[in-house]
């Protein structure tokens, strides 16, 4: 069985721009993916940028995939991107209806999987411009998008 | 392209088999796979004495291939465990000739089993310990079906870019069952049309359940060795002319293109390596996990531009009659799918160039092409295996 998304819309995701800046540092001392992982329960998106040759990656890794450095470091990306691709998860109503699964590419320059919350329809436009949220739960938090407007 | 080794002609596909081919309840994987190989070991005229390589992959045993070299009494001095999800038989040959040349072994036996039908352990059940044995923290939250949503994201974004159609991709699945009506050994052979395919049940939009592969049981097993050696056996040899791998990625939200996948690459260096090119090809099997699998290997394996996919598709250009024969054993689609897939075309591209499918049988066929698909369109593995003339 497929484990049931969290409710998207029963639940009020807060404003990715008010959240970030709300926490402590992360835990330097653990890896790269627990540290990631932290960062997003306490609300704040964070993304690899390499301070050797620049550019982002994800998911987090312990080296740069782009140019073999060690230790990329971290910086709060801006939250928007656009969605690359959707596909709808087909459920039974009893089982939480249907939901769509996301590619977003962040303007940042990496892709990532997720929900677009705030969509009548259940089913974004590939192109749609969105910006990340954290949707609280009692599984935990996760980071989920909700369109800004327009396509590109 | 790295390194410029070539495999070409040395070593060829001596027997062949397939056992437990749809429901076979009450055996377990390991005996399908043992009758399997028993077979294409007599189809060869050789034994499991005969047998010191093995190459084998379970979906989720770890050290599968020791319990297989256990069961069937074998002390391979060469194995190769690579697991790339389905593409792994085909991903097998060219490492198996190199050693074949090399000398490390006489004889390789690559073997697959599966009961993903009728197990205990179904494929939810397996789906939920896959995720506990290997977490992914950045797909699991969404939960996609894994793996029909990677599928159904490379296919909407197809959709979106090429203007490709749910109709186009309904005929992959009707063109997959007009040639199973032809194969006996299909599972699945009753009518199907357009209209059906795209009635059916929703599964991961764009993609409904028949444009999903089968779940069937079924092993696969084919026996390599040297051409020198291979002359002497009982079956016209099947020749490897070009065999590559290559890797993209794992999780689909890594895959750099949705729309083109690493079969570019593992087709461009089989291709260089047989010294063919597409048009050459006389018959064709693609792992058609899913409608949209067909599509993206036909162009990125240079049957037609990319994009082009489709419109390819529509004019009725890979069913019976058409002018490039694709999966004739009716595909993973409405063939045989248990789990992994690359060993079953396989087979069915060595049936072809003997000149034994019967009444699906491509007439001239001297030239196959095999690909093979492993994970989340993230392993591909091309070959082009030919008859004796094509050497």
């Amino acid at each position: 069985m497929i484990r049931a998304p969290r409710a998207s819309l029963s639940l009020t995701p807060e404003p990715f721009q008010r959240m970030r800046n709300l926490n402590a540092q992360p835990d330097t001392a653990r890896g790269p993916q627990q540290h990631y992982l932290q960062a997003l329960a306490g609300g704040t998106l964070l993304l690899q940028r390499c301070t050797q040759c620049g550019l982002h990656q994800f998911p987090p890794r312990a080296l740069c995939v782009h140019c073999s450095a060690t230790e990329p470091g971290w910086v709060i990306p801006s939250g928007l991107g656009t969605v690359y691709s959707c596909s709808v998860v087909a459920r039974r109503i009893e089982d939480g209806g249907d939901y769509n699964v996301v590619l977003v590419d962040l303007d940042e320059g990496v892709r990532l999987m997720s929900h677009v919350v705030n969509w009548p329809g259940i089913s974004p436009p590939i192109g749609l411009r969105v910006c990340a949220q954290f949707e609280s739960s009692p599984d935990g938090t996760r980071l989920v998008f909700t369109p800004v407007g327009g396509l590109q | 392209m790295s390194g410029k080794y070539s495999v070409r002609g040395a070593a060829a596909i001596v027997g062949v088999a397939t056992a437990g081919c749809g429901e076979a309840p009450g055996q377990t994987e390991m005996e399908l796979l043992a009758q399997a190989s028993r077979l294409a070991l007599a189809d060869a005229g050789l034994t499991l004495a005969d047998v010191d390589g093995l190459a084998t992959a379970s979906a989720s045993v770890p050290m599968w291939s020791m319990s297989v070299a256990e069961y069937l009494g074998l002390r391979p001095n060469y194995v190769d465990a690579t697991m790339v999800g389905g593409s792994s038989c085909i991903g097998n040959l060219a490492p198996a000739i190199l050693a074949l040349q090399a000398g490390v072994c006489r004889a390789v036996l690559v073997c697959y089993g599966s009961t993903q039908r009728t197990a205990v352990m179904n494929r939810a059940a397996l789906g939920r310990a896959r995720r506990q044995l290997d977490p992914n923290p950045y797909e699991h939250p969404y939960a996609p079906l894994a793996p029909a949503t990677s599928y159904a994201l490379a296919a909407a974004r197809h959709m979106h870019q090429y203007g490709t159609t749910r109709r186009q991709l309904a005929e992959v699945a009707v063109s997959a069952r007009r040639w199973a009506q032809l194969n006996p050994e299909a599972f699945m052979r009753g009518p199907l049309s357009i209209e059906d395919v795209l009635a059916a049940r929703r599964v991961s939009d764009p993609l409904g359940v028949r444009d999903c592969c089968l779940i069937t049981d079924g092993a696969a097993a084919f026996v390599l060795t040297l051409a020198e050696r291979a002359r002497d056996l009982r079956q016209p040899p099947v020749y490897v002319l070009g065999s590559a791998l290559s890797l993209s990625h794992r999780q689909i939200s890594a895959m750099p293109d949705l729309t083109v996948t690493a079969a570019r690459e593992s087709g461009a260096q089989a291709y260089a390596m047989a010294g063919v090119s597409a048009r050459d090809i006389d018959v064709v099997q693609v792992y058609d996990a899913f409608t949209i699998n067909t599509l993206l290997f036909l162009e990125d394996l240079g049957f037609c531009a990319k994009g082009e996919g489709g419109s390819f598709v529509e004019s009725g250009a890979i069913g019976p009659g058409g002018s490039l024969p694709v999966n004739t054993n009716g595909g993973g689609l409405s063939c045989v799918h248990p789990g992994m897939y690359g060993g079953f075309l396989t087979i069915e591209a060595v049936r072809q160039l003997r000149g034994e499918a019967g009444a699906r049988q491509v007439s001239r066929a001297e030239l196959a092409l095999i690909h093979g698909n492993g994970g989340s369109l993230s392993s591909q593995a091309t070959a082009i295996l030919g008859t004796a003339d094509t050497l």
